[in-house]
């Protein structure tokens, strides 16, 4: 099972020293809590994407290619990329560049973004935004699966003859997550699809990410991917370990109490009791993960939020020494035991997915046709692409 | 009595002990159970006191995170055949704290369900506050407010007069509850009302798979063709 963390970019206040980070150093250290996660034995590092302060990540490829050239065996990922307000095709082609740079240490999770002005800023609007999702991936599937694309829509301008660039990695497209907290439309997409589904966990009961878990199950086995307990299901989470519960709930309160979107409303406690937020000891953060799947079953890959609400970078790297050394290491032992033996530890890896599509042979490395002078090959741009190659006679 | 007992729920904003609204939630429920027992049908009586969920009001305005208290309130209106709704007035509208907890409830968890109206001022100057404002609350709520509207300011407690409109307010509230107009709304039309997914105190959880959004969910195309 894979563990990690998801990072949302904000830069926000220490309420306990009353110091705001710079945009600088904030980037500098999510790298190094970047590296620092793959050092304590995680597995995977999520970041979001925004298009407004007081967050970073606007252009999450770039932050995630050089991640991924400092580390070694990292997943890189993100939590959410707008499947909204970004072209289909510059996520096509963003995230196959990615994939190529990272060799293949990379998937990408999809959600629409819940903020209305960032719609308009992007030429889109927000009553469309389920629907933009919803066809931007058809069209983003399509991309990465067919060397040539004809497509028309309802939002984008028209394709006519596209080819996005570079072919995915073994032209085998990157494994592709569909987050939401309740809307069925995406989980049925993502079971349609056979693709994964990742549920936020963070803000809401419990009731609401076992619902749609649940659904999302039903119909993967219904698309005939799987049984619906194979369903390839993330979720996200929130930790802060402590030495003692009562020394884990001090320092954490006031970042809880002043955090953006719950603070100033519950309480730590109350907050502790409905949603899945561990705040505690070592065991106490163990006992209640180790809740979660029985409610959304056996699944394959846990983040947490850490770095977030003002959190100085030197007690989010302590986190990660107490999650990787102490609290992830027990979760391995304790969940793999329980794991039915037919569902799978972990979601698809590139090799994983390259073995599925070619078996033993040799996968497909497209070499383009030569440029025919007009910096395009035409309507069969690689050497195999299906159709024929037009023949230009030396006259 | 070979029927289910009618679950009636009082919802009261009263914020004193003892409060005028409370006493005229009260009356008009009392009258209802007397009413419905006339008619054969027992009724199973619950008070949802509004001050005791206050402390988790904020968070459930704030971050629609209900507290236990809310969440047990939920449970009990999702399962009632008919409310009594009561309200003091402040400042010329019905209390912050009635409206808040109408307010943060999920859009169609009292689709149909018949309601009797009720407020309570300290002067009959506030008379039109529950058929001019507490009732297009409980319209955008989908709910059945019933004709009758009741209002008490202190000289209708001793009039005959209010006495009269509970018991015609009571009246209309158990023949709707009778009629099983939201049941059978519920039954036979659920899916007319626009929902999301897990509303209604987490029981709509019906899927309809026939509409355009599942069509381009599934690869299909948003155009009509």
């Amino acid at each position: 099972m894979q563990f990690g963390i998801m990072s949302v970019s904000d830069i926000t206040r220490d309420p306990v020293n009353d110091y705001t980070p710079s945009e600088a150093e904030r980037i500098r250290d999510l790298v190094r809590i970047s590296k620092k996660t793959e050092e304590v034995g995680l597995d995977v590092v999520a970041v979001g994407e925004h298009h407004n302060p007081p967050f970073f990540s606007s252009s999450p490829t770039t932050l995630l290619a050089n991640i991924a050239a400092q580390t070694e065996r990292l997943t890189v990922t993100t939590s959410t990329t707008l499947i909204t307000t970004n072209d289909p095709v510059r996520i096509a082609e963003e995230y196959a560049m990615l994939q190529h740079l990272s060799g293949g240490r990379m998937d990408l999770m999809l959600g629409r973004g819940n903020t209305g002005p960032v719609y308009p800023w992007f030429g889109q609007d927000i009553r469309q935004g389920l629907p933009l999702a919803l066809e931007n991936y058809n069209l983003l599937h399509r991309l990465w699966r067919e060397d040539v694309v004809d497509w028309e829509g309802s939002f984008r301008t028209p394709l006519q003859g596209f080819t996005s660039t570079p072919r995915p990695l073994d032209d085998v497209p990157p494994f592709v997550w569909h987050g939401s907290i309740r809307t069925p439309e995406i989980a049925e997409q993502a079971a349609y699809y056979g693709n994964g589904f990742f549920a936020n966990h963070i803000f809401w009961p419990k009731e609401h990410t076992k619902r749609m878990v649940q659904f999302y199950r039903q119909r993967f086995e219904h698309y005939g991917h799987g049984t619906a307990k194979q369903a390839i299901v993330g979720l996200g989470g929130q930790t802060f370990i402590g030495k003692t519960s009562q020394e884990a709930r001090d320092r954490f309160r006031p970042y809880f109490d002043n955090a953006p979107v719950y603070g100033h409303g519950p309480s730590l406690e109350d907050f502790s009791t409905m949603t899945p937020l561990a705040v505690g000891s070592v065991q106490e953060v163990i006992d209640k993960i180790m809740g979660f799947r029985e409610y959304v079953g056996d699944y394959q890959r846990q983040l947490f939020l850490i770095d977030h609400a003002g959190l100085p970078t030197d007690m989010v790297l302590e986190q990660l020494d107490l999650l990787g050394g102490e609290v992830v290491p027990v979760l391995r032992k304790e969940l793999e035991s329980k794991r039915d033996p037919e569902v799978a530890a972990n979601p698809p890896s590139h090799a994983d997915l390259v073995k599925a599509k070619y078996g033993d042979a040799e996968p497909r490395q497209p070499r383009p046709n030569a440029n025919r002078g007009d910096n395009v090959t035409g309507a069969s741009p690689y050497q195999d692409s299906e159709g024929a190659e037009a023949v230009y006679p030396v006259l | 009595m070979t029927h289910d007992p009618f679950r009636l729920v009082v919802v009261s904003a009263g914020a004193s002990d003892p409060s005028s609204t409370h006493l005229l939630a009260d009356r008009t429920a009392q009258r209802a159970v007397a009413l419905a027992r006339e008619h054969g049908r027992d009724v199973q009586l619950s008070v949802i006191q509004v001050r005791e969920l206050l402390p988790e009001l904020p968070q459930a305005l704030s971050s629609q995170f209900m507290g236990p208290k809310f969440r047990a309130a939920i449970d009990t209106l999702v399962a009632a055949d008919g409310i009594i709704a009561a309200a003091p007035v402040y400042k010329a509208g019905a209390s912050a704290a009635f409206t808040g907890f109408f307010q943060v409830l999920d859009n169609d968890l009292l689709i149909g369900k018949p309601v009797i109206l009720a407020a309570t001022a300290g002067t009959s100057r506030h008379a039109l506050v529950v058929d001019e404002e507490m009732r297009s609350l409980f319209a955008y709520l989908r709910t059945l407010p019933v004709p009758t509207g009741l209002f008490a300011a202190p000289e209708d407690f001793s009039s005959t007069a209010l006495t009269q409109r509970i018991d015609r307010a009571a009246k209309e509230l158990v023949l709707l509850m009778e009629s099983g107009f939201a049941r059978s709304v519920r039954e036979d039309s659920w899916g007319s009302y626009q929902h999301e997914y897990g509303s209604a105190g987490g029981t709509e959880v019906g899927v309809n798979f026939d509409t355009d959004l599942m069509r381009l969910a599934t690869g299909g195309s948003h155009r009509p063709s």
